[in-house]
């Protein structure tokens, strides 16, 4: 990872020749600003947009965006992948409200591309031990008993440049591999009483109808308690990116396992051992051997303003946002500090706080220029407590990748910029 | 009808007159079909169908179609598949995944996981180039040509000799160099603090140490 971060700084150097470089969206200008005003839109002038009719109802079908809202996107860092069909993009967090994101800007990671399934040819395979294997069809998936709940779904490799430092400078690209939407669906609980599933089944093989024909091993139990197929995300069919028409939902559990346009579930009496759970997504130790299964999602939070994308652009009144979350329950408590960890406020939760879903926190601060080092630590109601990354480096060295869940810290400076940077 | 009868009957080879109107009544009238299937939702699937889709291949070899292949016939497929990604030796090319070699990096500054240094199967190559490689051609590879690339790899590793035959037969019962490389159960929570959280006056270093600006690989553009 060293050699290719070298590669691409040099490139960009000899890209840029020389100009003044513009990192995360924030000008390396003495001054933060807002966008600036129109005098002629202001009071007491009418604004162009007033005196002349707008666009009708039929103008867009399917509504989007401002074009004002443009820079809201994912976005992909291209050096960390050899292909954008099997690669990663990141959610702009920094950007949101409230917890739940737009479908549209749901990160994706794909292993072989989007593939493009054709609704009345897809199908759900059942197989292995079960008293019947069955197949279904996405009308039968749609008859079952539905559920609708909101998860987060994570990346275990959020945050995964940051083991060894501060890399990346934005809060989409370091902890952007999480989204949160409301899925409907069906219990897999359902699924399996209507399979019968053998006493004999210990583990299930999820897999996906993608070119990477993507599969992981579940153990039973999960299974059996909260996992579901769901075909809806935030009231619509899931996006072909998020694994249309019909994905895995494994709540509070890393993403990899949320098998997107799922073909099969194969019950069986041991785990598959597939590629992505064996050389991918175990975490490396310094003696050399590798943590398997390590499969929930540690308690997390991110400052989501100010941060590198967001500056602070104003003195006197400020709001700070975030959000937190954790794949052992919920979370029960946020705080904040600003002056690098060494004293800490209580933030406000703001509801509804569900089950391994995001938790939307804000602290108001009054802000007067003064040099700030902005963190946040989540608590969950399993009394987990959000880390250090010395704490974690101290348990798994720096060459794990999965499952960072450390407190960030964001230095904010006195003309209002913010950069991500590592205390120690 | 006739499609679902069909079905039903490659299910089973001594099937009954009898049991051809039991198995018509229960498609035709699924609700009906039995107390133990609680929605009547789905069709049954056939062994064909099974086979069909049911690809993976465990540890133990459990699943492994009946093939064969040795390095010699891997390579060659190799050079032609999976070379231009890989390169001719496995060796990776740009930032495709490197394939061989690595033994003794995992507790170095940058471990090369390869599937000699890392991966704890060979099953799981097999499992995984079947139903994903080459790049966009998946589920494309015979399996007696799956044989011969994963034989070609495991050789390339030091794993088996160049006339190793490897086969549905014995694919289970190779060790690989990093089998016991791995850790189970899940040791977390862990990383927590000695009890409850600090408020106030914390001992903490607050010294700026790295800065993500400085190292500069962040994309611009926003």
């Amino acid at each position: 990872m060293d050699k290719k971060q070298d590669k691409t700084a040099l490139s960009r150097r000899q890209l840029l020749g020389g100009a003044v470089a513009t990192v995360g969206g924030v000008a390396a200008a003495p001054l933060a600003r807002a966008a600036e005003s129109n005098p002629a839109n202001l009071p007491p002038n009418v604004p162009e947009w007033t005196p002349y009719l707008g666009a009708g109802v039929d103008a867009n079908p399917y509504g989007m965006p401002s074009e004002h809202e443009a820079h809201v996107i994912r976005r992909n860092v291209e050096w960390l992948t050899a292909s954008t069909e099997s690669s990663i993009n990141f959610t702009p967090l920094q950007d949101l409200d409230g917890i739940v994101t737009p479908n549209g800007l749901c990160f994706e990671r794909h292993h072989g591309g989007v593939p493009e399934v054709v609704p009345a040819d897809y199908r759900l395979m059942i197989n292995g031990l079960v008293d019947r294997e069955l197949i279904f069809t996405l009308d039968d998936l749609r008859r079952f008993p539905q559920t609708n709940r909101f998860h987060f779904l994570e990346c275990a490799a959020n945050g995964g440049m940051e083991w060894r430092g501060a890399q990346l400078n934005g809060c989409q690209y370091t902890f952007g591999m999480v989204h949160n939407v409301q899925y409907s669906g069906v219990k897999l609980a359902d699924i399996c009483r209507e399979v019968g599933v053998k006493p004999s089944a210990r583990w299930v093989l999820a897999e996906g109808g993608d070119s990477a024909g993507m599969n992981r091993s579940i153990p039973i139990e999960k299974i059996l308690d909260d996992c579901m197929i769901a075909y809806s995300m935030n009231g619509e069919a899931l996006r072909p990116e998020q694994g249309y028409p019909a994905r895995l939902v494994v709540p509070g559990w890393e993403g990899n396992m949320w098998v997107k346009w799922i073909r099969r579930l194969e019950f069986g009496d041991q785990p598959y051992m597939a590629r992505e759970e064996t050389s991918k997504y175990t975490d490396l130790l310094p003696s050399g051997k590798a943590r398997m299964f390590t499969w929930v999602m540690d308690a997390k939070s991110v400052v989501t303003s100010p941060c590198p994308e967001k500056p602070i652009l104003s003195k006197g009144q400020n709001l700070l946002k975030g959000l937190a979350w954790s794949g052992r329950g919920k979370i029960t408590r946020v705080d904040v500090s600003l002056d690098g960890g060494v004293n800490w406020t209580t933030a406000e939760l703001h509801g509804p706080v569900l089950d391994k879903c995001l938790t939307r926190f804000t602290l108001p601060f009054a802000w007067n220029g003064e040099e700030l080092k902005v963190q946040s630590r989540a608590m969950d109601e399993t009394g987990y407590v959000q880390p250090t990354i010395q704490a974690l480096q101290k348990e798994r060295g720096v060459n794990s990748i999965y499952h960072n869940n450390a407190i960030a810290t964001w230095l904010v400076k006195s003309n209002g910029e913010v950069e991500n940077v590592r205390l120690g | 009808m006739y499609g679902l009868v069909n079905r039903a009957i490659k299910r089973s080879t001594k099937i009954t007159a009898a049991g051809i109107a039991g198995l018509l009544l229960s498609t035709a009238m699924p609700a009906a079909a039995a107390a133990d299937r609680p929605f009547g939702l789905g069709t049954l699937a056939t062994a064909e169908e099974v086979a069909g889709w049911d690809i993976d291949v465990r540890p133990d070899g459990a699943g492994a179609p009946v093939g064969s292949g040795d390095a010699l016939a891997g390579e060659a497929v190799f050079a032609e598949r999976c070379a231009s990604c890989h390169g001719d030796f496995g060796e990776g090319v740009d930032n495709w995944p490197v394939l061989a070699g690595g033994r003794g990096t995992l507790t170095s500054h940058d471990p090369v996981k390869t599937v000699g240094s890392y991966w704890p199967y060979a099953s799981t190559a097999y499992d995984y180039i079947y139903r994903a490689m080459p790049f966009g051609e998946a589920q494309s590879l015979t399996h007696d040509e799956t044989y011969g690339v994963v034989a070609y790899i495991l050789y390339m590793n030091d794993v088996i000799a160049d006339d190793f035959v490897l086969s549905n037969e014995n694919i289970g019962t190779l060790k690989m160099p990093n089998r016991d490389g791995f850790l189970i159960p899940d040791p977390r929570p862990d990383g927590q603090p000695a009890g409850t959280p600090c408020m106030r006056n914390c001992n903490v270093s607050t010294k700026i140490i790295g800065r993500a600006r400085i190292i500069d690989v962040t994309p611009e553009g926003q």
